[in-house]
């Protein structure tokens, strides 16, 4: 194989030898024989592989027959030197024959110096067949580098599309586009390329510095910036939502609060009390087995109560009521046992009362405990069971209500409460736990979003969590400050009952996933939930309300023996929870928010009303003045006028004396007349048949008719929406004055005096990245850097120049 | 009895200061307002009629040229200068907000081929027949100073048109061939042609002004330089959209203008017709929105960018050939040059109130241009708002093109009858007037 391979190439080698004889036959015949045998010889010797004398001879002959007259009618071709002659010893003939690798590696044989492994590297890329192509002519090359710059060009210049298509699009466009905004600048953009030199201005800057002041271009400070990334718009909106719907709440529980204080029968509120009371010891009975700690400060409570009572005999048969009462004793059943009861209630609170607790185990059992758990169980109102959360109000008002209600609330003159009141007051009060929950959900929603913004936002905790409670109490306050002092106390107390009830509702399933969350978060984060824990106190507490929620659905192992006091608390209650719902259903949030916003009408237009006497002497004076015309009446007539112009009338085509005679006096026949009288059809009855007051004319007027648009024009498609664009009014008659303004704001707005300057290569950038974010509003510190990008990248460009 | 009492909040009515206008409580209620379309349309009406009425476009004729006003250019930085190049070699330098040349100097012999200004506006640059591309301070000389050139420089062969680049010291030359010039150099840095056509006009693309030296970056000239668009008539001038970087418009010897979209050659994008002669010179209105064709009808048209039909036609009794125009960089004013060597200055929009504007002004202008957009569909507004006066050469002419243009159309109809279906496609007016597109 190898052998027949390189015999091959030998052929090769001598038929471009005898070619290029062939072309530089324009020599000496005789030089070129001897050439040609030379070159026969040098290849002989090439070979290696052995000679052949049968070739050789062939080659001989060839040479010899080229001699012939071929060769002299190529005498007469000029011919480049170049092709012909190489400097590297190498010929190719004409353009159609290709140099071969081969040729050239011969040449390099020669050279003594060559390195045996660039041959080699050469005699390996002759076994590959993938030569060049000759060049193209220069019209073709210069035509395919017109394409591609074409094409190049075309590319580029299309990034401008979407800029273009904006401008179309573009309500209004302002010329000249890369305006600054007139008018006086922003102290900071003035500054911000300003440096401080003198010491006075350094010491200045420095602090400003320590105090994290913006210096340079920031027009807000890093907590504003800090602040401002925390609170999005939608949160802050949904935030305001819920406020307000708390306010109107409030405000409704306000205003029952005092309706309720204006009640003045008084077995109305003895029923209250009567019920409070027997809820109260319930709880007391409860809590005796369950938390015998809260249980004795309740008795404590209750002590002191006692002793009030006794220092003031108030049970006695003293008053007022006692006194009437004793009077009616003689002949009425009830009020005897009234007075008995009183006597009753009077001796319960005048006996000393021995309290049974041995105190060394309740130290025990409060060293045990966590503090907070005494905390959390504040009770504010030794009788009132359902004042256990704390209020939302400030301590002075809870205090004020420590004093106030205990007297009222106290055990007295209670009678036989009729049912029915009892019941509906009941049932009242299940209302109002259901619209508090609702009040209670908004709230611990919020708590929950503050605290998860806490945890994102960890350095800016501080000052937000600080705002936000802050800005709530005055609120709270302002609310309150406004009312009197009893009412304060009547909202704190509704708020405290609420407080009270809620911890007792079960939450929906919804919270406890929540609850579970947030610990675990508070937990993790360390100092920073600390500090917080200062401030939102509330908060916490809202926390631990869920956690009890939690714990109660799933009973947690290191649970002390109070927590488990406490969860069984909040069962109960939820029981009665239960019960109260099955009475009453649930109450929509949205039927009680939509209840309570009243849509007050007013007129639509500011009608005169008047009063019966004016409008008739009104329409006296009318009549005195149009006395003379009778319009109505005109109207008719017009009417009736139209109508009838409006039938079709009998077409009479008899012509006398066709087939008659005809002359004076003569009438057509009367089977004639019959025949040629033509009866139209009536037409389709009149639009305004029904309409008394109203003329419909349908006939087409041609004086309007030229004002009128005859086709739908381009733009549009149907003459419903041409008349569309049409009906809406633009002026300010219609309008108000922005509404015009923005209505009639030209397409294209230039300013006076001002050069337009072609669009520049910053608006392409500007609306690229428009096209990529999708916001029209860039951020001031983004312009800048992406000018300063674009102007490297044309530095860039001058050095490549 | 009732005792009625009339109590209003001085709130209500009282201005805070005496300048302010007089509070004027409105009731937006519809009922009280009736008949809305209509009394829109009356104001409409009026208002496009007042329109006309004070159409008044011709603000000033500027006289001084010896010989017809071949090429003007305007000040990069100033609005109220201008040059402009006469057939005598004459070049001249006029201030507009007085109306009078400032400046005038012989810049060559034989026309002035072509003007244009320096970006930063210090000098300008001159072409002529005289084969000289001469740079020339734009300050007057001081007393006793000759006017001479910055510099001079001798060209092979007939320079036709000038354009130099909007942010570096480049500018171009077209004539035989187009050549690039560095302001430092005497010889052309480099320099293209195509076949041996003579090349028109040459210009820089305003907005994808990228230094032209870089790679192939060279195209960005002129289209026929990297492809080569044959018309079936002579294109004189061409202009790029300042606003969209791919359009331009180039005004054609068969009464037409077209513009391209830079990216498909192939066919124009819209073809403006209206002049009823050669179109010699397109300008584009700074915000991109329209431009103005000068004509051999001694015509000058406003057309919109995308219209096919020109929205104002401005003419005078004695203006002859417009031969070049320009729209001036604030988009109020237009300025033509013509060949009973004058130049003469327009108003952009014929009625527009020159000057400032009171807000209130401002805001009926702005209210009655809605209301004519709004109802412009309407006959007797359409009629109204269409309606220009033609000089009667003119006018005969387009009569006569037009019935031309119909019988032409109605042949090609007819022939198409008659023809195999399908043998003779219909061609778009679009496609008409482009014959090959040499890549």
């Amino acid at each position: 194989m190898a052998k027949s391979k390189t015999t091959r190439k030998k052929g090769k080698v001598t038929k471009m030898t005898s070619a290029t004889v062939v072309v530089q036959g324009t020599e000496d015949d005789e030089e070129e024989l001897h050439q040609a045998l030379t070159e026969d010889v040098i290849s002989a010797s090439e070979d290696e592989g052995g000679s052949d004398d049968e070739r050789k001879h062939c080659r001989l002959l060839e040479a010899i027959s080229s001699l012939g007259g071929k060769t002299r009618k190529k005498l007469t071709e000029r011919s480049e030197a170049s092709i012909q002659v190489s400097e590297f010893t190498v010929n190719a003939e004409g353009e159609g024959d290709k140099i071969n690798l081969s040729d050239l590696i011969g040449t390099l044989d020669k050279a003594p110096t060559a390195l045996t492994a660039t041959k080699k590297q050469l005699k390996n890329l002759e076994h590959n067949h993938t030569a060049l192509d000759t060049p193209l002519t220069r019209k073709e090359t210069e035509q395919i580098q017109r394409v591609v710059a074409f094409e190049k060009t075309s590319k580029e210049v299309s990034r401008w599309q979407s800029v273009v298509v904006q401008n179309q699009k573009a309500e209004q466009l302002v010329f000249p586009l890369n305006q600054e905004p007139s008018g006086p600048k922003r102290m900071e953009h003035v500054v911000s390329g300003w440096k401080a030199q003198t010491p006075l201005e350094q010491e200045i800057f420095n602090l400003l510095h320590v105090n994290q002041q913006p210096l340079h271009n920031p027009v807000l400070t890093q907590n504003e910036e800090a602040t401002m990334k925390a609170m999005s718009l939608e949160e802050a909106k949904i935030r305001r939502a819920e406020l307000q719907k708390v306010r109107a709440l409030q405000s409704y529980y306000e205003a029952k609060a005092r309706r309720e204080k204006k009640i003045k029968s008084k077995t109305y509120h003895r029923v209250q009390k009567k019920v409070m009371r027997k809820e109260y010891l319930k709880r007391f009975d409860e809590m005796v087995k369950t938390d015998p700690a809260a249980a004795l400060e309740e008795l404590k409570k209750m002590e002191l109560s006692r002793m009030k009572e006794r220092m003031s005999l108030k049970h006695q048969n003293s008053g007022k009521w006692a006194r009437s009462k004793a009077i009616m004793a003689k002949y009425d059943d009830g009020a005897r046992k009234a007075m008995q009861q009183q006597l009753e209630v009077n001796k319960d609170l005048t006996m000393k009362l021995v309290i049974p607790t041995n105190e060394e185990d309740e130290d025990e059992v409060a060293e045990a405990l966590p503090d907070f758990v005494n905390d959390a169980e504040p009770i504010l109102d030794p009788i009132n069971p359902w004042m256990r959360g704390k209020l939302s109000t400030e301590p002075a008002a809870q205090e004020e209500s420590n004093c106030l209600v205990p007297p009222a609330a106290g055990p007295g003159d209670v009678k036989a409460g009729d049912g029915p009141d009892l019941l509906r007051e009941e049932e009242e009060q299940v209302e109002e736990t259901e619209e508090e929950a609702i009040l209670r959900g908004f709230e611990e929603r919020r708590k929950l979003r503050r605290a998860k913004d806490a945890v994102e936002v960890a350095p800016v905790v501080m000052e937000e969590s600080e705002e936000m409670p802050t800005g709530k109490k005055a609120e709270m306050v302002t609310i309150e400050s406004s009312d009197d002092d009893d009412e304060v106390v009547e909202i704190s107390e509704f708020t405290s009952l609420y407080r009270g009830l809620v911890k007792d509702h079960v939450e929906p399933p919804v919270e406890p996933p929540r609850a579970g969350a947030d610990p675990c978060v508070s937990q993790g984060e360390g100092p920073a939930l600390l500090e917080e824990g200062l401030v939102r106190v509330r908060t916490l507490e809202d926390m631990e309300l869920l956690g009890q929620d939690v714990s109660a659905c799933e009973p947690a192992p290191q649970t002390t023996q109070t927590l488990s006091t406490e969860q069984t608390e909040p069962q109960s209650a939820t029981k009665q929870a239960d019960g109260k719902r099955k009475r009453k259903k649930m109450i929509d949030p949205n039927e009680v928010l939509t209840k309570e916003a009243k849509v007050i009408k007013v007129p639509f237009a500011p009608t005169a009303v008047e009063d019966v006497e004016d409008t008739d002497e009104q329409r006296f004076i009318i009549k005195e003045a149009f006395a003379g015309d009778d319009v109505i009446s005109d109207f008719l007539k017009d009417k009736k006028k139209q109508e009838s112009a409006g039938m079709p009338k009998v077409v009479d085509l008899t012509l006398p004396g066709w087939g008659e005679w005809g002359g004076g006096g003569l009438q057509p026949s009367r089977s004639k007349r019959k025949r040629f009288r033509i009866k139209v059809a009536p037409p389709p009855p009149r639009k305004d048949q029904k309409l008394l007051n109203v003329i419909l004319s349908e006939k087409r007027n041609s004086s309007v008719a030229a004002h009128q648009v005859s086709q739908v024009m381009f733009p549009f498609t149907n003459p419903a929406q041409f008349e569309r664009t049409i009906r809406a009014p633009v002026g300010h008659t219609w309008n108000t004055g922005n509404a015009v303004q923005k209505i009639t704001a030209p397409k294209i707005v230039t300013q006076l005096g001002a050069i337009i300057e072609p669009i520049s290569r910053e608006e392409l950038v500007k609306g690229e990245n428009q096209a990529v974010t999708g916001k029209s509003n860039l951020r001031s510190d983004q312009g800048p850097q992406q000018k300063r990008r674009s102007q490297q990248k044309k530095k860039h460009k001058h050095k490549k120049n | 009895m009732k005792v009625k009492v009339l109590s209003r909040n001085p709130d209500d009515y009282v201005r805070e200061t005496k300048l302010d206008i007089q509070r004027v409580p409105r009731n937006y209620d519809p009922s009280l307002h009736p008949f809305e379309v209509t009394r829109e349309y009356t104001r409409a009406l009026n208002a496009t009629k007042l329109e006309r009425v004070f159409a008044k476009p011709f603000l000033a004729s500027l006289d001084g040229h010896r010989d017809g006003v071949n090429c003007m250019a305007k000040h990069p930085k100033s609005l109220s200068t201008i040059l402009s190049g006469s057939c005598d070699g004459e070049l001249k330098l006029w201030n507009l907000t007085k109306r009078e040349c400032v400046r005038t100097l012989q810049a060559h012999e034989g026309f002035v081929r072509g003007v244009v200004v320096r970006f930063c506006g210090s000098s300008f640059f001159t072409i002529g027949d005289d084969k000289n591309i001469k740079q020339w301070k734009m300050e007057t000389p001081g007393y006793g100073e000759e006017e001479e050139p910055i510099n001079t420089i001798l060209g092979k062969s007939v320079f036709t048109s000038i354009d130099h680049h909007h942010k570096d010291a480049v500018f171009v030359t077209s004539g035989q061939q187009v050549d690039i010039w560095d302001e430092q150099r005497t010889s052309p840095i480099r320099s293209f042609s195509w076949g041996v056509d003579s090349i028109n006009c040459v210009r820089f693309n305003p907005v994808e002004v990228v230094n032209p030296l870089s790679g192939l970056s060279y195209p960005r000239f002129e289209t026929q330089i990297f492809f080569k668009v044959i018309m079936t008539m002579r294109s004189n001038t061409l202009c790029w959209n300042p606003m969209e970087a791919y359009h331009f418009t180039c005004c054609n010897e068969d009464y037409n203008l077209y513009t391209y979209d830079m990216r498909y050659l192939d066919k124009p994008y819209t073809v403006h017709m209206d002049h009823v002669s050669a179109v010699l010179d397109v300008d584009y209105s700074p915000t991109g929105q329209e431009f103005v064709s000068a004509s051999f009808d001694k015509s000058i048209r406003i057309f919109p960018k995308d219209g096919g039909h020109s929205r104002e036609v401005y003419h005078t009794k004695r203006m002859q050939h417009v031969i070049c125009i320009k729209w001036s960089s604030d988009n109020k004013y237009i300025l033509s040059g013509s060949d009973e060597m004058n130049i003469r200055l327009w108003k952009a929009n014929a009625a527009e109130k020159l000057g400032m504007l009171a807000p209130r002004e401002k805001a009926a202008v702005n209210y009655n241009q809605k209301l004519k957009e709004k109802f412009q569909h309407h006959p007797q507004i359409r009629r109204i708002a269409r309606h220009r006066h033609l000089p009667k050469a003119v006018y005969s002419q387009v009569k006569e093109i037009r019935i031309m243009k119909e019988a032409r159309s109605r042949k090609e109809r007819n022939v198409r009858k008659h023809a195999k279906p399908g043998s003779m496609p219909v061609v778009t007016e679009k496609e008409k007037h482009v014959v090959t597109v040499v890549k």
